[in-house]
């Protein structure tokens, strides 16, 4: 196998690793999040507004990190950095 | 596949150029600074008003109030800066339903923009409201010890800001481009709408958390800087 085809099965196997690992993490999180919320939101309905904007912020704050790695595998799928190198470095050979 | 409306090039010459994502954030301004300029222009006290001037009404005292719960006790004065960034996070997305748009804010260039905007608000709040020497010890707490790592929280949360508006409008547009090509017609409506929502979600998130940093930077010493700092 030529450093390409390495390059390649290592971005894509590399990208879809990110986005399940970087998954499992931010749902488990999300799921205790809003389950938390929604019990306290049962104890007290009076503070539901506030509770409501804290648990948005907090769903966006654990979200983003699902979006980190989301961008990551994007980024090497779409806008791979070492594609560019290897390829180069083939066409000088 | 496109990643970013930067790769729509409308026009080009020598090295400028005249992309997707310029074009679509100076139609935005424009849609809503002659929006609004058209809308103020004759405003009535009376209790007959024109239904723009209703709309309009709703959505600025909806921001106000947001923006006092998080903890800024005068909305007026971040109503500005704030509010902007909230309504044009909310056009960019809603806007969407346009066929041929795409979001400018799916563009990392966009959104650390308006991510830096932020970066550069939150001290100048911070000064105006507690004086240069105030807020400058605000990194010093609760140690000394803790300055560099307030300093590095500044920074990464900037980033975060750029990094989740960008992915989570990005991951909308391509998302949609995927499911056009295994199941076309009704399931990408389907998204579509989803998107809205989190478009507006998003945008939202975004305006919050810049008052929220805001509201941590000019609150008075003594207090207690709890949840806002910590998170990254």
């Amino acid at each position: 196998m030529d450093n390409v085809t390495l390059t390649a099965i290592a971005s894509i196997v590399t990208a879809g690793l990110t986005i399940a690992g970087g998954s499992i993490g931010p749902a488990l999180g999300e799921g205790r999040a809003v389950a938390t919320a929604l019990s306290s939101l049962a104890q007290q309905p009076d503070a539901a507004t506030t509770i409501t904007r804290t648990l948005f912020v907090g769903l966006a704050m654990i979200e983003s990190i699902a979006i980190y790695c989301f961008v990551v595998s994007m980024i090497l799928i779409f806008a791979n950095p070492f594609w560019n190198h290897v390829i180069a470095q083939t066409a000088g050979k | 596949m496109r990643l970013s409306p930067d790769e729509i090039i409308l026009w080009q010459y020598g090295f400028v150029k005249l992309n997707g994502t310029i074009v679509f954030t100076w139609g935005l301004m424009l849609v809503l600074a002659v929006g609004s300029k058209l809308i103020t222009r004759n405003l009535s006290t009376e209790l007959r008003r024109s239904r723009w001037q209703n709309l309009l009404e709703i959505v600025i005292t909806g921001i106000q109030k947001q923006i006092e719960d998080v903890g800024l006790p005068h909305p007026q004065k971040y109503l500005g800066f704030l509010g902007t960034l909230f309504l044009f996070l909310a056009l960019a997305s809603l806007c969407t339903v346009i066929p041929g748009y795409e979001p400018p804010t799916g563009s990392l260039s966009t959104t650390a923009a308006l991510a830096l905007c932020v970066l550069v608000a939150v001290p100048l709040f911070g000064i105006k409201e507690q004086g240069l020497g105030g807020y400058l010890k605000s990194y010093a707490e609760p140690t000394v010890i803790m300055l560099p790592f307030n300093v590095i929280s500044e920074l990464s949360r900037t980033l975060a800001l750029a990094i989740r508006l960008f992915g989570n409008m990005m991951s909308g547009t391509m998302i949609l481009a995927i499911l056009l090509t295994i199941t076309p017609f009704i399931f990408p409506i389907a998204m579509r709408a989803l998107g809205l929502l989190t478009g507006m979600v998003q945008a939202y998130i975004f305006s919050i958390l810049a008052a929220v940093y805001i509201a941590a930077a000019t609150r008075p010493q003594g207090e207690a800087r709890t949840d806002a700092n910590a998170k990254a």
